[in-house]
């Protein structure tokens, strides 16, 4: 079985995020950049599958930037195959990523493909979705197992009141949550050899997609300062200001 | 508490900017090192680091190692944490391609050897006691001992120590006592060494213990010391582990510092003798250790650059969270954290500049090494042994002393609670002190400086790097920048002074090497210091040339301040220890025993 894994270059998770000085966006410039971290339980996942002898190849793939190279090749030494880079500067949305799977779909016929449920820059949770929506594939989001058998998998999501077991016919897109495995540490020899894996990069266009954007930024701004907290007298005061003050209750 | 973060963009910065990765890469046998893959390992190596060996450091001091039964534990996480370690490959990094390693250049290992050091460096002195035993084998091992050994100590299953030091025989290994008698296609070693590293423990499957002795014909001094190697396990026909070899730990030390790495009293030979091989020729054995030296003594270098980096990083934390006092002249009003203050600034730009001028002149030494082994051309090979031959003594002495008084300010930055053990502070400081006394001492780097490295050859090679100083001093002269122009003046007082200095050790050793020895260890610290704001003002430059092609403005700029900050606090200190150098040497000669 041949998956396909979408991976995204985000802030460094450890990295204190700065908004632009224009408010345009969150500073990128000069700031150490990492796999989003639930992309990287989607690459582990996949290639776990194929240690099992489930999977026989993982293609990743990516959207963004030229140093989006650097995330494949991360990718690649946890243990995919070949990479492709969707190269553009456009600040990239959902759709426009879903779209660009779609086209590399077609191409590639993964019989899996594996994303992160969202990604932690932006935390839009869409693309997935998207991805098998524009397939016309079933979709199993957050899902903390995943073991596919002959034309259909088994999946477990996290869902709010606890753990939901479906069975989904393949192909399909799965969307990894944080529970689904831990991420190994990337060993040196691998990533020597992920340096010699084929990484192939493309325009959009080349696959007749247009990314432009659909939806303005408006604004960015920091969260407001939290205030410093005042003493109430009891409890009638609390709920005095939580109801007039606070407008909660 | 702080949690380590690699310094990649200063590491970068160094190793491709200010030693120049490009004549790295250049070289046939590094045409693979390019700046995305050393950007990928140290990347991946910091986060090993920073996740795995970082937060084992406490454990490690609080709970030591401990002996018992002639079995030495290691602290709850070691065992793991080096299996998981020599699993991900990195042992392997600089060891031979033609046995599984990688192949990698000394500069990439020192990059990730720093951040090992960092996170916690009683760990990493298990894998680089390692790779001074494959350095010994891949110089002078039969191939028949290569195949033995080589290939289970570059992934990491099997171990390495070194085995040097006797009660009689530290500094001057000329004492060595141990027994080697030859057996058949070995020698039967007996004899008591102290103060072994990592001399018995279980994270490894066998220990290869690489051992000072003397056969029984033997002349008496360095010219009688041969080298052997003894497993823990004695090996069986196909070589894999057999039977204990007559050789067990029988005590271990309580140190200040390491605490988690175990330092043995071994004894060899209590029955039979330990069985033993002879690597390279008889009775050239410190011939072997001397060209070992070279890595070990830079390996020490770079662990003061560690330690002072990871002080650094845990007072820094502290000054951002420490509210205490206003700000002068401010009488009410919210109260401020402690970087607010002057003083405190200063002490943390103390130590930054230092660990940044350290990790500049340690790197520097290391692209040398690499030059001087890999070179395609003769001459160059030459010149760049000659270079790192006169850096080495300096690296190992300057930056383990610095390193101390770093950690030392850091424990002054966190107040009273750097004295007390739960904020972290003061286990840096404590194990940065055997830093200047292992692998040599201070006084050892000195004596090696003045004599071998300066004395014999008259300073030529000392000439040549005064010559590139001076250079450098022209450039800023008339620099764009203005506050690298301004520096110009203080650091030509530096290079004059650290000139005026080598030319009285030239001048005087020949004829009065006592007056040398007694201000050795000053002048390699005048070296340090102005080797150190000589890369700091390279670094400078280059950081202006970057910043003006639209480079990082926040990482060029505070290079800049930061190379300002050395000239104008630390560079000073050179025309007082020159003065010191010159003059001060009769006054130690003039006391007696007895007026002590
Ligand atoms: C924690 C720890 C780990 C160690 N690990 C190892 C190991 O793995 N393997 C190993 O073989 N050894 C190891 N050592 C030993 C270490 O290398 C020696 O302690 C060191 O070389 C100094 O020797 P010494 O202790 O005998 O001191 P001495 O040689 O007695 O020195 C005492 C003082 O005299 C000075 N001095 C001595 N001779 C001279 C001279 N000729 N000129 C000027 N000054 C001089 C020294 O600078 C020093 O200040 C370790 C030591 C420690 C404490
Ligand atoms: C072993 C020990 C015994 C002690 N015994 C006693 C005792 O018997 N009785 C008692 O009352 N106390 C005692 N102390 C407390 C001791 O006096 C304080 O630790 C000391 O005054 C420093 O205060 P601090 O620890 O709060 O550090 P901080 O005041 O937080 O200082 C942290 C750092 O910030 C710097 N700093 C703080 N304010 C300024 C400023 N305005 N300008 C410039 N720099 C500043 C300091 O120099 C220091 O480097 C003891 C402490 C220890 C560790």
């Amino acid at each position: 079985m041949k998956v396909l894994v979408g991976v995204k270059r985000v802030v460094d998770p450890n990295v204190k995020v700065r908004v632009k000085a224009d408010g345009s966006g969150v500073e990128t410039a000069n700031i150490k950049m990492a796999i989003n971290p639930f992309c990287e339980i989607a690459v582990e996942q996949a290639v776990r599958m194929k240690e099992a002898g489930i999977v026989t190849e993982i293609l990743v793939v990516t959207v963004g930037l030229p140093q989006c190279q650097e995330t494949l090749r991360t990718a690649m030494a946890m243990g995919a195959d070949r990479g492709i880079l969707v190269e553009t500067d456009v600040d990239v949305q959902p759709l426009a990523v879903a779209k660009v799977m779609k086209a590399i779909i077609a191409k590639e016929n993964p019989q899996l493909v594996i994303m992160g449920k969202q990604a932690v820059d932006n935390d839009c949770n869409q693309t997935g979705q998207m991805v098998a929506a524009l397939m016309g594939w079933p979709q199993a989001t957050h899902i903390s197992k995943v073991e596919p058998a002959g034309d259909h998998a088994e999946v477990t999501r996290e869902v709010d009141g606890g753990l939901e077991t479906l069975t989904i016919k393949l192909p399909a897109v799965v969307t990894a949550d944080l529970r689904l495995n831990e991420p190994r540490y990337v060993t040196l020899p691998n990533i020597m050899k992920a340096k010699k894996k084929p990484l192939e990069v493309i325009k959009p266009d080349a696959l007749g997609v247009d990314v432009t954007p659909r939806l303005t930024t408006l604004k960015v701004v920091e969260p407001a300062k939290r205030g410093s907290g005042v003493k109430l007298a009891d409890v009638a005061e609390l709920v005095n200001k939580l109801k007039n003050e606070a407008k909660v209750i | 508490m702080s949690t380590y973060a690699a310094p990649l963009k200063d590491m970068q910065f160094v190793i491709e900017e200010l030693v120049g990765l490009a004549d790295i890469t250049a070289m046939p046998v590094c045409s693979e090192v390019t700046a995305d893959l050393v950007e990928a390992v140290l990347g991946e190596a910091g986060k090993f680091a920073a996740e795995v060996l970082d937060p084992l450091n406490r454990i490690g001091d609080r709970q030591g190692a401990q002996l018992a039964n002639g079995k030495v534990t290691p602290p709850a996480g070691f065992a793991a944490a080096y299996k998981q370690f020599t699993e991900a490959g990195w042992n392997s990094l600089s060891g031979p391609t033609d046995f599984g390693g990688q192949g990698l250049p000394h500069i990439v290992a020192m990059a990730v050897q720093e951040m090992w050091n960092s996170a916690n460096m009683a760990f990493c002195l298990c894998p680089m006691l390692t790779s001074g035993v494959i350095e010994a084998l891949k110089l002078r091992g039969s191939p028949e001992q290569k195949k033995l050994f080589m290939g289970k100590l570059v992934t990491g299953e099997w171990s390495g120590t070194m085995n040097l030091t006797e009660p009689q025989a530290g500094s001057d290994l000329s004492a060595v006592r141990t027994q080697a008698r030859p057996e058949g296609d070995h020698f039967r070693i007996k004899g008591t060494k102290i103060f072994i590293t990592w001399g018995e423990h279980d994270m490894s499957q066998n220990i290869v213990h690489l051992v000072l002795a003397r056969t029984p014909d033997a002349p008496e001094g360095v010219k009688g010391i041969s080298l052997f190697i003894v497993p823990k396990f004695a090996l069986n026909a196909d070589g894999s582990p057999g039977g204990r070899n007559d050789v067990k730990c029988v005590s271990i030390e309580h140190k200040m510092g390491i605490h988690a790495s175990p330092t043995c009293v071994m004894a060899y030979g209590e029955g039979e003798g330990a069985i033993g091989y002879m690597i390279g020729a008889e009775n050239r054995g410190l011939e072997t250790m001397f060209i070992m030296m070279n890595h070990a003594r830079l390996g020490v270098g770079l662990e003061g650059v560690a330690l002072a980096e990871r002080a650094y990083q845990h007072a820094l934390d502290y000054a951002r969270t420490r509210v205490q006092g206003r700000a002068i002249g401010q009488k009410s009003g919210d109260r401020v954290t402690i970087i607010n203050h002057p003083d405190v600034r200063r002490m943390l730009l103390t130590m930054k500049s230092q660990v940044e001028a350290m990790r500049a002149l340690a790197y520097t030494a290391s692209a040398a090494l690499d030059k001087a082994h890999h070179h395609p051309d003769e001459a160059e090979r030459k010149r760049n042994q000659a270079y790192v031959d006169l850096l080495i003594p300096i690296v190992k002495g300057w930056c383990t002393e610095q390193s101390i008084d770093v950690a030392s300010t850091g424990m002054q930055i966190h107040g009273g609670m750097g004295f007390i053990e739960e904020t972290g502070a003061a286990q840096y400081l404590r194990d940065a002190r055997i830093t200047a006394i292992y692998e040599g001492t201070t006084g050892i780097q000195a004596a090696d400086l003045v004599g071998r490295k300066i004395g014999y050859e008259k300073g030529a090679t000392a000439a040549v790097v005064i010559a590139q100083m001076r250079a450098t001093a022209k450039a800023l002269a008339g620099h764009a920048h203005a506050d690298i122009a301004a520096q110009h003046a203080a650091f030509v007082r530096a290079v004059d002074a650290l000139a005026a200095a080598t030319q009285w050790v030239v001048d005087t050793f020949p004829k009065d090497p006592n007056a040398v020895a007694a201000v050795s260890v000053p002048y390699l610290k005048l070296w340090g210091i102005v080797a150190g704001g000589w890369l700091m003002a390279r670094a400078a430059g280059i950081a202006s040339v970057k910043l003006a092609a639209g480079g990082d403005p926040e990482f060029c700029k505070t290079k800049i301040a930061t190379a300002r900050f050395y000239i104008e606090h630390i560079l000073p200190q050179a025309p007082a220890l020159a003065e010191e150098v010159t003059g001060g040497a009769a006054s130690v000669l003039a006391m007696s025993d007895a007026q002590f």
